[in-house]
């Protein structure tokens, strides 16, 4: 499947679909805070093991730096 | 637009800034300096002598607290500006019942998971609510590297990679960059309405 993430192409062979933990692990965010995002839609922390991803999403994943 | 137009059109606007650090003071003065209405502001912590290289203090104000002394700084730019201030540390509820009426939220937190938590409910709570985060600040040079990104209502200014060690403080010139950023964000949405 071809997903848009974070504004780029990304490509998975031979897969249909992946939670959204599942691409978190794939793409190796291990940042312990981030904000998920399937098209447009904000998905929460406790979602990301439910919720799937498919080919021509558009996913953001956020990366919560510290400072401020 | 003139400056009198922009005043105009700025009246009657409330900005929420959650925080009142490198990002929320430095923010907070740039919206009042251009006559923003209303600021609600929000922080629990008190200006240290290390808050000094980044944030809108002064050296008199250190112990002080910080959404009093950022009021009595903003009170002496531009009296006009209305300041609602709350010294309290932000959570899920508080950010709903003192930000759900603001025209713009803007994140200034300092720790990633108090800014995950903002985010979250905001996104979450109050849909089609413009929220202005800034991500990622820390250092010196490099300036290219900061920039905006839209997600929805959700703006996110920053270079999203620098985060803050002790071998890569946060300072004013970057911070000041973000958090001016933000403030040209949150002018661009109000203008643009």
């Amino acid at each position: 499947m071809k997903i848009t993430l974070n504004n780029r192409i990304e490509e998975f062979k031979d897969v249909d679909e992946m939670t959204v933990q599942q691409l978190i692990d794939k793409m190796n965010f291990t940042f312990k805070f981030l904000v998920t995002k399937v098209n447009g839609k904000l998905v929460k922390k406790e979602e990301r093991e439910s919720v799937a991803v498919h080919d021509g999403d558009d996913v953001a994943i956020i990366h919560l730096i510290s400072g401020g | 637009m003139t400056f009198n137009e922009i005043k105009n059109r700025l009246s009657g606007k409330t900005v929420g800034i959650a925080g009142a650090g490198g990002l929320g003071s430095n923010c907070a003065v740039a919206l009042a300096r251009v006559g923003v209405c209303k600021l609600i502001i929000a922080d629990f912590d008190v200006v240290s002598e290390s808050n000094l290289n980044r944030q809108y203090y002064f050296y008199n104000q250190i112990g002080r607290k910080k959404v009093d002394a950022l009021k009595e700084n903003i009170m002496a730019i531009n009296p006009v500006v209305e300041v609602e201030s709350h010294d309290i540390k932000l959570d899920e509820k508080s950010v709903l019942t003192l930000f759900a009426g603001c025209d713009v939220i803007v994140e200034a937190f300092d720790m990633a998971g108090m800014k995950q938590m903002i985010i979250e409910t905001v996104l979450d709570e109050l849909p089609g609510k413009p929220l202005v985060a800034g991500l990622g600040m820390a250092g010196w040079g490099d300036s290219n590297s900061i920039k905006l990104r839209k997600e929805g209502n959700l703006y996110i200014c920053g270079d999203e990679k620098s985060e803050i060690a002790d071998d890569n403080p946060p300072l004013a010139p970057r911070v000041g960059m973000v958090a001016n950023m933000q403030a040209n964000v949150v002018l661009e949405i109000l203008l643009n309405k």
